[in-house]
C-alpha cells in the first residue's frame, strides 16, 4: 500500500527537463550551445539557475549582460511563481524538454519583478508561507516557530533537501481532529487566459453541513466555468503539480500533501488540449 | 486498533451498543429483555432486567468456552480375578476425585446450568504426563495413594485411570439468567446495581472477573470463581458493609468503592491477587455536607461522583496505595450517573436531557480530561433521528456560563460560526473551572437554556423534526417506568435514585430524543489514536462521512487516492525517465546533520554514555545515497571519533527521535531497502524492554542479570511509537515461581531462585513489568478479536490468488485454531475454527504437505492428521512423545524436516519422518543453547542462539544459520554464527528461495558492495539492534 507520505516525496521530487537557450538578439562572442538542465518543480527558477546563467555568461561580454529574465513563446516568466506552475500554466501540453529563452536584455520590468539577490526570494517564500499559516492557524503555528526554524524551511528548499523542509513543515500542516482541517485552504487558481493573475478567496476545508469539502466546490466557487457541463465537453484541465487529480478529492488532503513549499496550493485551469 | 463497544440502556430498558468505528446506537441482539442496569467487560456484558434476575449476555466468538470435567476410576488387584473393582474397605471409591476422598461416580455429573452442554462422551484420558500410555490409560502404584507409574510392575496392586469429559458454554450473544440460588434461606433480596471488572487484579484463572452487586436492602454481594470457562460464577458470598449501599462500581484493578444510603461513599482496602474480595472498608465523605453522593464509578486511577444535586465530582490523590485520595473537585456538567471505562475514560448521562455524554480529553496526565461532548448519533431502525439528534443539541446546553459566553461570540464573529457551533454541543473546558471543596465563591451554573438554543436552532434542519410519531409512543408510560425501574416489593423508597424526578414526565412525551438512563463504558477502549464519529450531527449514515476520514485504512482506498498515486507515477515516467541523463539544477553535495545519542559502551566500564555524532551523507552521481554515521566519545579523557565499521548500540530519548528517523532512513537508502520486504526477507525481533528484577546487592534496581541498574523511573518504551499502557506491577510468572507477594529466594546473587523461603535464603528479588504498546499506521492489520500466543503460516509459494493459505494459531488461552478462507487474495481470511485439545497448547507449526505440529502444555508433540485443502482442520492428533526427560516448547516444520527446542535449550530434529509416515520415529539431539528455531520453506535452518562467544563476552540471542543442510543430511553440519546479541526470535519461512520480481539484493550484498567501493574511512553500522525496533515486534 502506497502512504501518503510518499505522495508528499513524490511532489518534491518532480522535475521538469528544461532546455535554455539564448535569445536570438542577445550579443555573444561565440555561439552559445543551448543548456540543459532537470529543474525541479517546487522551486524557483531564479533560484536554480545559476548554472545557466554562468554558462551563457561565458560568452558573452560584460557589457552586455544586465538581469536575466526567461520566457517561453514570448511569455515572460515570472519567476515568484513555483517553476512547476509555470509549466503546467504555460507548456504542459508542450513537447519535452521545456523550450526556455533566455534574455540579458529588456528587462520587461512591467511583467516581472527584479530579483537581484537570493534574499529577494527567500523573502517572497517566507512572506508568501506566513500568509498560508495565517489562513491555516491564524499565524499562530508560524509565530511559534523559531528564527532557525524559517531557516530550515528556506535552505531545505533552497538545497533540495526533503528531510530538512519536512522536519518543519510537518509543523504547518497540522491541526486538531475536532476542527477537521485548516480554518482557510490557503490556495490560488491561476489561469492563462485570464486578465487577473489569479483568484484567491477565503474557503474552509469543511462545509456548513460537515461535509468535507472537494476540489470540485472549490473549483464550482471560483472558477465555474471549468467544471464540465454534465454530460458535455470537459474544456479545462484543473492542474496541480502536472496532474489532473479528481474533482472528489477532499481539499484538506490536497492542502496538506499537494501544497508547494510556500504553503499554497497553485491550481492552474488551463483549456483542454484538442488533439 | 479493532473496535469496541460501548453499552447504553434507555428508559424503557432497551439496550443498544455503540462501536468505536460506528455511527449508530445499535440494539443489542438479544432484544426481548428490559435492563435498569448494565455494566460491560470485555468479554461479555452483566445487567439487572426488569425482572430483578442478573443476566449475563457472553459474546459469540470462534472459540469456545470449554470445561474439563474429570474423575479417576480406581482398582485393586487380587488373584482371582486380576485388576478388577472389588476394592478393600479402606480403598477409596472405585469412582474418585484425584484426591482419593471424594465419590465421583461418572453420572454425578450434571450440568451446571441449562446454559451448558456436553460437548462429548466421557472418554479415557490415554496421556500421562506427557507420554501416552496406549494401555487403557492405566497408571500403577503399590498403593493408594502413592506415586502411579506407567508400567505395571510385580508389586503393583493398584492402578487407576483418568476420565474426561467436556462441556461447553452455549448462551453465546444473549441473555442468559444466573440461577437463583438454591438454598432459599440465603436467596439474596433483589438486585439494584451491580459492577463488573477486576479482570487486571491476576490472570490466573484465565479471564477472572469480580462481580459485586448490591441488593435493594443494600447488602454488597460478591459472585464466587467467575472466570472465562465459567462465566456465570458459582454462588454469591454477602460482603458485610457498615451501611446501607446504593450503588457500587469496580474497576478493572483494585479499585472499589460503593455509595452509602446516608451520602458517604466507601471504599474498598486490601484486594489483592489472593484476596480480590479485599479485607475492610474505609469512609470517604461527601464533597459537601448537605450534599450526599449518589453515583460513584471507579476506574484504574480514577474517581468520579455524582451526588444528590446531580453535580459532577473529581476525587484527586487517588492511585495504588491511597484508594481514598485526598481531596473532591467539582467539575462542570449535571449528570444523572457516571461510568468510568478503560483507559480511565468517562462517560455520563446528562441529568436534563438524558443524553449520553462522553469526557473528551482524558490522558493519563489529565485523568479529569476537558469537556463534555453529546454523543449525536442516531439509533438502528430510528428515522426521526435527525429532528432527534438537533433537539439534544440545544438541549444539551444546560451548563450556563460557557454557552451564553459562545453566544456572545458568534454574534460578535460570524467567521468563525462554524467552530463555534460545535461547541455548542460541549460544555465548555471544565480545567478552568473546577473548583476546590469548600470554595463558596463560585457561582453555580446558571440555566440559559433558551438563549443557547436559539442560535443553534437556525442551522438544525428542522423539516425532518416531528415529521413520525416515536416508535415507542404507544407504549404505556407509567406501566414502563414501573417495569422497568421499580421493584415489586416494598422497597419503593429505595428505588428514588434510579427514577426520574416527578415533573419529567410531560417532557417525556415531548421530547422525541432517545432517553437514557445508564451507560457502561467498561468494555469500550479510546485512547489519543481512536477518531470518533460520534459527535457530527448528521442526517443518517452519509457517504461523505467516510471520506471525513483521512488516515489511511483498507476501507478507504478512496478513488480518487487511487488516481494520485497513478498519475503521479505517470508524471515521473513521463517528465523524468527518458530525461535522467539531464544536470540537476541543484546539487547534491556533501551533507552532514549532528545530534546527539546515548551509545552503549561494550567495554568495560559498560554502561550508556551520550555522545555527539555527525551523519554525513554523500550523493553519488548516479543517485544513490551513502551514508557514515561518526561517534564522538571520550577514551581515558582523549577524544576520539569511531573510525571502524562495527556494529552499535544506539539509544534516543523522545526528543532525539528526529535523529533516529534519519539514521533508519540513511539505512535503508543505503542498502537500497526500498518499498514492500523482499520475498526472501528473513524477519526478526529483538527481546528489548522485556522486564527486569529487583536485587538488593549491587544496584536495588536492576536488569534480570543484576549487573544493570534499572529504574523504574529510567525504563523507556522502546522507541517513541511505544506507548505505556499500564503502571508497574509486580510479575508473578518468573520462572522458578514465586511466593504470594511475588518473591523469589536464594541463598546469594546470582543463583538460581525458588518461589519459597528457606532457611539458606538470604536474598530475594521480585521481577517488575509494565506494559507498552505501539500503534501503527500500517502496514499491519489486526486480526481482531482473539489474542493468540503463536501463528503459523503455510511457508510454500502460493501462486493462484485464490488458493486456500493454511494459517493455524494458538489463542492465548491455548486453544488451537485454524483460519479459514485465508488466500492472497484476503490474506487476512474470514473466520477461525476451534481444533479441540485435551490440554492447553503452547507452540504450533505448519509445514509443507500440511503437516501440522505442536507442542503441549505437558512439553508433548502432537501431529495433526489427515490436513488437507479439503479438510482444512485435519481428523485428530496423534499423540509424539516428547524427548526422554524433556518438555519442548516450540516446534518448527520446514518443507519435510521438524524442529523442536525444549526447555533446556536442546534443538531436537525428528528423525524418520515421511510421506507414509508423517510422524516420524524419534527425536535426534543437533544442538544445545537455543532459543528459538525456525525452518524455511527450503527447510533452512535459523535460530536464535545463546552463549554465543562474542568479542567481548558471551552474546545472548544471536542469529545463526546451519549450514550443510542438504535434502539427504536435513540435520546440517555446523552453525554459521551471525548477527550480534538481542534478538529475540527469527524467521526464515517467508523465504521460498524464488526471486520476486521488485526484490533487491540482500541486505548483505549491497553492504559488501558499499564496502569495496568506497575509500572513506568505514563507518559504524547501525543496523545491528536499534532500539527504534521494528514494527514486526507488535
Amino acid at each position: 500500500m502506497t502512504d501518503d507520505k510518499d505522495v508528499l516525496r513524490d511532489v518534491w521530487s518532480g522535475r521538469i527537463p528544461t532546455c535554455f537557450t539564448l535569445y536570438q538578439d542577445e550579443l555573444t562572442e561565440r555561439e552559445a550551445e543551448p543548456y540543459y538542465l532537470l529543474l525541479p518543480r517546487v522551486s524557483y527558477l531564479t533560484l536554480v539557475t545559476d548554472k545557466v546563467k554562468k554558462h551563457f555568461q561565458k560568452v558573452m561580454r560584460t557589457e552586455d549582460i544586465s538581469e536575466i529574465w526567461f520566457e517561453f513563446e514570448g511569455i515572460p516568466l515570472k519567476w515568484h511563481y513555483p517553476i512547476g506552475l509555470l509549466f503546467d500554466l504555460h507548456a504542459s501540453n508542450t513537447s519535452l524538454p521545456w523550450s526556455i529563452t533566455v534574455h540579458f536584455k529588456n528587462f520587461p520590468f512591467k511583467d516581472l519583478l527584479h530579483c537581484q539577490s537570493k534574499d529577494v526570494i527567500e523573502a517572497h517564500f517566507m512572506s508568501s508561507v506566513k500568509e498560508a499559516d495565517a489562513l491555516k492557524h491564524k499565524s499562530q503555528v508560524i509565530n511559534e516557530m523559531q528564527k532557525k526554524d524559517h531557516k530550515q524551511l528556506w535552505m531545505g528548499l533552497q538545497n533540495d533537501k526533503f528531510d530538512q523542509f519536512w522536519a518543519i513543515n510537518r509543523k504547518l500542516m497540522e491541526y486538531s481532529p475536532e476542527e477537521g482541517g485548516f480554518r482557510y485552504i490557503p490556495f490560488r487558481i491561476y489561469q492563462a487566459t485570464s486578465e487577473r493573475p489569479f483568484v484567491q478567496k477565503l474557503f474552509r476545508p469543511v462545509a456548513n453541513d460537515g461535509k468535507p469539502h472537494t476540489l470540485d466546490d472549490l473549483v464550482k466557487e471560483v472558477c465555474p466555468a471549468a467544471i464540465p457541463p454534465e454530460g458535455g465537453e470537459k474544456k479545462y484541465q484543473v492542474m496541480i503539480h502536472g496532474i489532473e487529480p479528481l474533482l472528489e478529492t477532499p481539499l484538506q488532503w490536497l492542502s496538506e500533501h499537494f501544497s508547494y513549499p510556500d504553503n499554497f496550493l497553485h491550481i492552474a485551469i488551463i483549456p483542454q488540449p484538442t488533439d | 486498533m479493532p473496535s469496541t463497544i460501548l453499552w447504553a440502556s434507555d428508559i424503557w430498558g432497551k439496550v443498544y451498543t455503540l462501536s468505536t468505528d460506528g455511527q449508530q446506537w445499535e440494539l443489542c441482539k438479544d432484544g426481548q429483555l428490559e435492563f435498569k442496569r448494565i455494566s460491560a467487560v470485555q468479554a461479555c456484558c452483566w445487567g439487572i432486567a426488569s425482572d430483578h434476575h442478573i443476566y449475563i449476555y457472553v459474546h459469540a466468538s470462534d472459540l469456545p468456552i470449554r470445561y474439563q470435567e474429570e474423575t479417576y476410576e480406581n482398582q485393586r488387584w487380587n488373584p482371582v480375578d486380576g485388576f478388577c473393582e472389588r476394592l478393600l474397605p479402606s480403598d477409596r471409591w472405585q469412582w474418585s476425585d484425584v484426591t482419593g476422598f471424594n465419590h465421583q461416580p461418572l453420572d454425578s455429573f450434571t450440568l451446571p446450568s441449562p446454559r451448558w452442554e456436553w460437548e462429548s462422551d466421557w472418554y479415557v484420558d490415554e496421556n500421562i504426563g506427557g507420554e501416552p500410555t496406549e494401555k487403557g490409560g492405566w497408571t500403577y502404584a503399590i498403593d493408594f495413594p502413592a506415586t502411579y507409574l506407567k508400567d505395571k510392575k510385580w508389586n503393583s496392586c493398584v492402578r487407576r485411570r483418568r476420565w474426561i469429559r467436556y462441556r461447553r458454554y452455549k448462551s453465546r450473544n444473549c441473555w442468559a439468567k444466573i440461577p437463583p440460588h438454591i438454598d432459599k434461606d440465603q436467596l439474596p433480596d433483589p438486585f439494584n446495581d451491580i459492577s463488573v471488572g477486576g479482570w487486571e487484579i491476576t490472570d490466573e484463572p484465565v479471564g477472572r472477573l469480580s462481580v459485586w452487586t448490591v441488593s435493594l436492602q443494600g447488602k454488597v454481594w460478591y459472585r464466587e470463581n467467575v472466570c472465562h470457562d465459567n462465566p456465570e460464577g458459582s454462588s454469591w458470598s454477602e460482603i458485610e458493609t457498615p451501611s446501607e449501599v446504593i450503588q457500587i462500581s469496580c474497576g478493572p484493578d483494585d479499585l472499589l468503592w460503593a455509595a452509602l444510603w446516608e451520602g458517604q461513599a466507601i471504599v474498598r482496602k486490601g484486594i489483592s491477587r489472593n484476596n480480590p474480595k479485599g479485607i475492610s472498608w474505609d469512609v470517604v465523605e461527601a464533597p459537601t455536607p448537605g450534599e450526599g453522593i449518589m453515583h460513584v464509578s471507579v476506574g484504574v486511577h480514577v474517581v468520579w461522583a455524582v451526588t444528590k444535586e446531580r453535580k459532577v465530582w473529581f476525587r484527586r490523590g487517588i492511585n495504588s496505595h491511597n484508594p481514598c485520595g485526598t481531596s473532591w473537585i467539582e467539575m462542570v456538567g449535571e449528570l444523572a450517573m457516571i461510568s468510568v471505562g478503560l483507559n480511565d475514560q468517562v462517560w455520563g448521562i446528562g441529568y436534563e436531557d438524558r443524553g449520553v455524554y462522553f469526557r473528551q480529553g482524558v490522558t493519563p496526565s489529565e485523568l479529569s480530561g476537558k469537556i463534555w461532548k453529546a454523543i449525536l448519533v442516531p439509533r438502528e431502525n430510528d428515522r426521526s433521528n435527525s429532528g432527534s439528534v438537533s433537539s439534544i443539541n440545544s438541549a444539551g446546553c444546560f451548563f450556563g456560563e460557557e454557552v451564553k459566553g459562545q453566544t456572545d461570540s458568534i454574534i460578535q464573529s460570524d467567521v468563525d460560526s462554524e467552530a463555534e457551533q460545535t461547541q455548542l454541543q460541549e460544555f465548555g473546558p471544565s480545567v478552568s473551572d473546577v473548583k476546590e471543596t469548600g470554595s463558596q465563591s463560585a457561582e453555580l451554573p446558571v440555566d440559559s437554556h433558551e438563549e443557547a438554543a436559539s442560535p443553534s436552532c437556525d442551522e438544525v434542519p428542522t423539516n425532518s423534526k416531528m415529521t413520525r410519531a416515536p416508535q415507542w409512543s404507544s407504549i404505556d408510560l407509567v406501566e414502563a417506568r414501573i417495569n422497568a425501574l421499580q421493584p415489586p416489593d416494598d422497597a419503593n423508597n429505595l428505588s428514588v435514585f434510579e427514577t426520574f424526578p416527578e415533573g419529567t414526565e410531560d417532557s417525556f412525551g415531548r421530547d422525541i430524543y432517545p432517553l437514557w438512563t445508564w451507560v457502561s463504558g467498561g468494555s469500550c477502549l479510546v485512547d489519543s489514536h481512536n477518531s470518533l464519529k460520534w459527535f457530527n450531527l448528521q442526517a443518517g449514515l452519509t457517504t461523505s462521512m467516510q471520506s471525513m476520514s483521512l488516515s489511511i485504512t483498507p476501507a478507504n482506498t478512496a478513488m480518487w487516492r487511487k488516481q494520485i498515486f497513478e498519475q503521479l507515477s505517470e508524471r515521473t515516467k513521463r517528465e523524468l525517465d527518458s530525461f535522467r541523463h539531464y544536470e540537476p539544477a541543484v546539487d547534491q553535495s556533501v551533507w552532514v546533520k549532528t545530534g546527539t545519542l546515548q551509545w552503549w559502551r561494550d567495554w568495560k566500564p559498560y554502561k550508556w554514555i551520550d555522545v555527539r555524532v555527525a551523519l554525513e551523507q554523500v550523493t553519488a552521481n548516479d543517485g544513490s545515497k551513502d551514508s557514515i554515521l561518526f561517534i564522538y566519545y571520550t577514551h581515558y579523557d582523549e577524544k576520539k571519533r569511531t573510525k571502524q565499521r562495527w556494529p552499535v548500540r544506539l539509544a534516543a530519548t523522545t526528543e532525539q527521535r528526529c535523529m533516529t528517523g534519519l539514521l533508519n532512513r540513511s539505512c535503508c537508502e543505503m542498502r537500497k531497502v526500498q518499498g514492500p520486504p523482499s520475498h526472501q526477507a528473513i524477519w526478526s525481533t529483538t527481546c528489548k524492554g522485556d522486564y527486569f528484577g529487583l536485587l538488593t546487592d549491587r544496584y536495588m534496581w536492576s536488569d534480570a542479570s543484576g549487573l544493570q541498574e534499572c529504574t523504574k523511573t529510567s525504563m523507556k518504551p522502546p522507541s517513541p511509537q511505544w506507548s505505556w499502557v499500564s503502571d508497574w506491577y509486580v510479575d508473578f510468572n518468573a520462572s522458578g515461581g514465586t511466593d504470594r507477594d511475588g518473591w523469589q529466594y536464594a541463598a546469594d546473587f546470582p543463583s538460581s531462585y525458588h518461589g519459597y523461603k528457606t532457611i539458606k535464603d538470604f536474598v530475594r528479588r521480585r521481577r517488575w513489568a509494565r506494559k507498552c504498546k505501539i500503534v501503527t499506521s500500517g502496514p499491519w492489520l489486526e486480526v481482531p478479536p482473539i489474542m493468540l500466543r503463536d501463528v503459523s503460516v503455510f511457508p510454500g509459494r502460493i501462486t493462484k490468488d485464490d488458493e486456500h493459505i493454511a494459517v493455524w494459531a494458538i489463542s492465548n488461552k491455548g486453544d488451537v485454531l485454524c483460519r479459514l478462507g485465508v488466500t492472497k487474495q484476503t490474506p487476512s481470511g474470514s473466520s477461525w475454527l476451534h481444533v479441540g485439545t485435551d490440554q492447553p497448547f503452547i507452540s504450533l507449526s505448519v509445514g509443507g504437505c500440511l503437516q501440522v505440529w505442536a507442542i503441549a502444555r505437558d512439553g508433548s508433540a502432537f501431529y495433526r492428521g489427515s490436513v488437507s485443502s479439503s479438510q482444512p482442520a485435519g481428523d485428530c492428533w496423534y499423540h509424539i512423545p516428547s524427548p526422554p526427560k524433556q518438555k519442548l516448547q516450540q516446534v518448527s516444520v520446514g518443507q519435510t524436516s521438524v524442529f523442536a527446542v525444549d526447555e533446556n535449550g536442546n534443538l531436537w530434529f525428528r528423525h524418520g519422518v515421511t510421506p507414509s509416515y508423517p510422524q516420524g520415529s524419534a527425536w535426534e539431539h543437533v544442538s544445545n543453547n537455543i532459543r528459538k528455531v525456525s525452518i524455511g520453506p527450503l527447510d533452512q535452518i535459523w535460530v536464535i542462539a545463546d552463549k554465543v562467544q562474542g568479542t567481548h563476552s558471551l552474546s545472548c540471542g544471536t542469529v545463526c544459520h546451519r549450514l550443510g543442510v542438504q535434502p539427504m543430511a536435513l540435520k546440517g553440519q555446523s552453525w554459521d554464527y551471525g548477527i550480534g546479541g538481542g534478538w529475540e526470535h527469527v524467521t526464515v519461512r517467508g523465504n521460498t528461495g524464488y526471486q520476486s520480481v521488485q526484490s533487491e539484493p540482500s541486505s548483505r550484498t549491497s553492504m559488501d558492495a558499499s564496502n569495496d567501493g568506497k575509500k572513506k574511512d568505514p563507518a559504524p553500522s547501525t543496523e545491528s539492534e536499534g532500539p527504534s525496533g521494528s514494527a514486526a515486534s507488535s
